[in-house]
């Protein structure tokens, strides 16, 4: 049937019948060049040696200082990550036990879509402004006989990042978990309590088990967010290279040539090795959680 | 029974919405606050950091160069992108899973992880063709693929393509009149949507600026910050709640948009 229709073609095609790839060209040779070809160089540049490939730079990786990048890079992202899930979720159900097409939806969901994005620079200096030397809040506090800097300023540390990172990360989740809530049908809670459950079954045995692999695919994804986080660390921490986007950067921009730079690549490698690895759980779990939401 | 539980479920609703609340504005109000301060310890408020942005050349010249790129990228993703995804539906199906992973890659790749790689093509970039900053515009269309994708393909996929081009066709237009006459009027708010993102994504980006040494609004913020916080939170200010406005403006074109779609389906 669709043999026939096809090779026939419209009786009235008078013009020359462009080759059907030369549409695509324009678009895979842009990708080639400012997304693949980057990609490749990150990779060439993690194996490259002064003579040839070698793991030279890999191995480089297992210094003390950059190993302790990692592991802050690790606690920060995954500390962010859960408390950026467990609240965000907290906020996406009040938001989607609401009215649907309310103003608070609208605007709540407006907002989280300017913050999730637009962290960067300005929530560097948004905290600043709160909770930095002169910040609003820390004056206030002084003025009531509460030094929150008592024990050093943790707003420049990795404690403060967590902080920080919160702020964005909220907001993602509830962009990112609505989508399984408003899949949560109010027919199976009027069901529940038809057959006598009560609200802790109802969480323990329907919505829970439901909401699980999307909540974890979220928090997956909020991980791979943190962790790939540059601006806000860069704005808030000017010297040091506390977290791997730091170490990266330091790398970047150091002057002292090839190995250098060949760092920096070997480093951004191993991000997104674990960026990649954690997206792909994430996008697992988030095919799991399709299978029921709409 | 029903009724206390809705009356919990109200009251759990305004207290997360309202701790939140408070969580998100008040580092937005102290903003406002610190770029209103005066000089002196009880001097008066002052809009002097928002008076003195445009004292800051290099501050207004990285405004405008951020305005340009969001304006270059918009335009160069629109042209880049919908050509494609209307061509590839049209003519090469079994394509469309290949361009939908290329566009979401940068998801995943890290924007400071593209740079590493960025850095030695836009080396011989400034040399061989321009060190002009709107050269980061190259670099800025990958990032906002994955936004702009999403958004096209889900306005694409409310139009029946296939049938209006070959109306189209078949009425003697070329492929330039289908997408710009038929295609795009016909999914304008999803073409709004991924203009705007696109905007949101250039107005905030630091990264890639800042390590190949360009001076955008972002990287212009942060340097200026180090030496006079107020003005540079001023700025902050002022772009946040531009995009916010943007977006909000966006939500409620998008809800209309849907709307008049609704009823021209009922009229027919």
């Amino acid at each position: 049937m669709s043999s026939a229709a096809e090779p026939a073609g419209p009786p009235f095609r008078g013009r020359l019948r462009v080759p059907s790839w030369v549409g695509v060209v324009p678009f895979f040779v842009y990708v080639a060049a400012f997304l693949i070809l980057p990609t490749a160089i990150v990779v060439g540049g993690a194996f490259a040696g002064t003579h040839g490939p070698s793991l030279t730079n890999i191995s480089a990786l297992t210094q003390p200082y950059i190993l302790d990048s990692f592991l802050h890079s690790v606690v920060l992202s995954a500390s962010s990550a859960v408390i950026g899930a467990v609240v965000g979720a907290v906020l996406a159900y009040a938001v989607a036990s609401g009215a649907p097409n309310g103003v608070i939806r609208r605007v709540v969901t407006s907002a989280c879509g300017v913050l999730s994005q637009f962290g960067g620079v300005t929530l560097a200096f948004a905290f600043i402004a709160t909770l930095g030397g002169a910040g609003f809040i820390t004056l206030w506090l002084q003025e009531h006989g509460v030094n929150i800097y008592a024990n050093g300023v943790w707003l420049y540390q990795l404690s403060g990042l967590i902080l920080v990172y919160t702020y964005f990360q909220i907001p993602l989740m509830v962009i990112v978990f609505l989508p399984a809530l408003d899949g949560i049908r109010p027919q199976w809670r009027e069901a529940t309590s038809n057959l006598g459950g009560t609200s802790w079954h109802y969480w323990r045995h329907i919505a829970g088990p439901l909401l699980l692999p999307a909540f974890l695919g979220c928090l997956l994804l909020l991980f791979a967010n943190s962790f790939s986080a540059y601006a806000t660390a860069a704005a808030l921490i000017n010297q040091g290279g506390l977290i791997v986007p730091l170490q990266i950067s330091n790398a970047l921009s150091s002057e002292v040539g090839l190995a250098q730079a060949n760092l920096a690549s070997s480093l951004a490698l191993a991000m997104v090795v674990i960026v990649v690895v954690v997206t792909a759980l994430y996008s697992w779990l988030q095919s799991r959680t399709a299978r029921w939401v709409r | 029974m029903n009724r206390r539980r809705h009356r919990r479920l109200q009251l759990f609703r305004t207290i997360v919405l309202v701790v939140l609340g408070i969580f998100f504005l008040v580092p937005i109000g102290a903003m406002v606050e610190f770029s209103t301060r005066g000089v002196g310890i009880n001097s008066p408020r002052t809009l002097s950091s928002f008076t003195s942005i445009f004292s800051y050349p290099d501050l207004t010249g990285a405004i405008v160069a951020s305005l340009e790129l969001a304006a270059i990228t918009s335009a160069a993703m629109l042209l880049l992108l919908l050509p494609t995804m209307v061509w590839v539906r049209l003519r090469v199906p079994r394509m469309v899973r290949v361009i939908e992973v290329l566009c979401l890659a940068p998801l995943t790749i890290p924007a400071i992880v593209l740079v590493v790689g960025l850095a030695p093509l836009y080396q011989w970039i400034n040399i061989n063709l321009s060190d002009s900053i709107l050269t980061l515009g190259f670099a800025y269309l990958i990032l906002v693929l994955p936004y702009a994708y999403r958004s096209l393909d889900a306005g694409l996929s409310g139009v029946d393509v296939r049938t209006l081009s070959e109306a189209a066709r078949s009425l003697g237009a070329g492929w330039a009149t289908v997408v710009s006459r038929i295609i795009v009027p016909n999914m304008s708010s999803a073409v709004l949507n991924a203009c705007l993102l696109s905007v949101a994504v250039v107005l905030g980006e630091f990264t890639i600026a800042n390590l190949l040494n360009f001076e955008n609004l972002q990287v212009a913020i942060a340097t200026i910050g180090r030496a006079n916080a107020g003005v540079s939170i001023a700025v902050a200010v002022a772009s946040l709640l531009f995009v916010f406005v943007l977006l909000l403006a966006l939500s409620f074109v998008s809800r209309s948009g849907s709307r008049r779609r609704r009823v021209r389906v009922g009229v027919t």
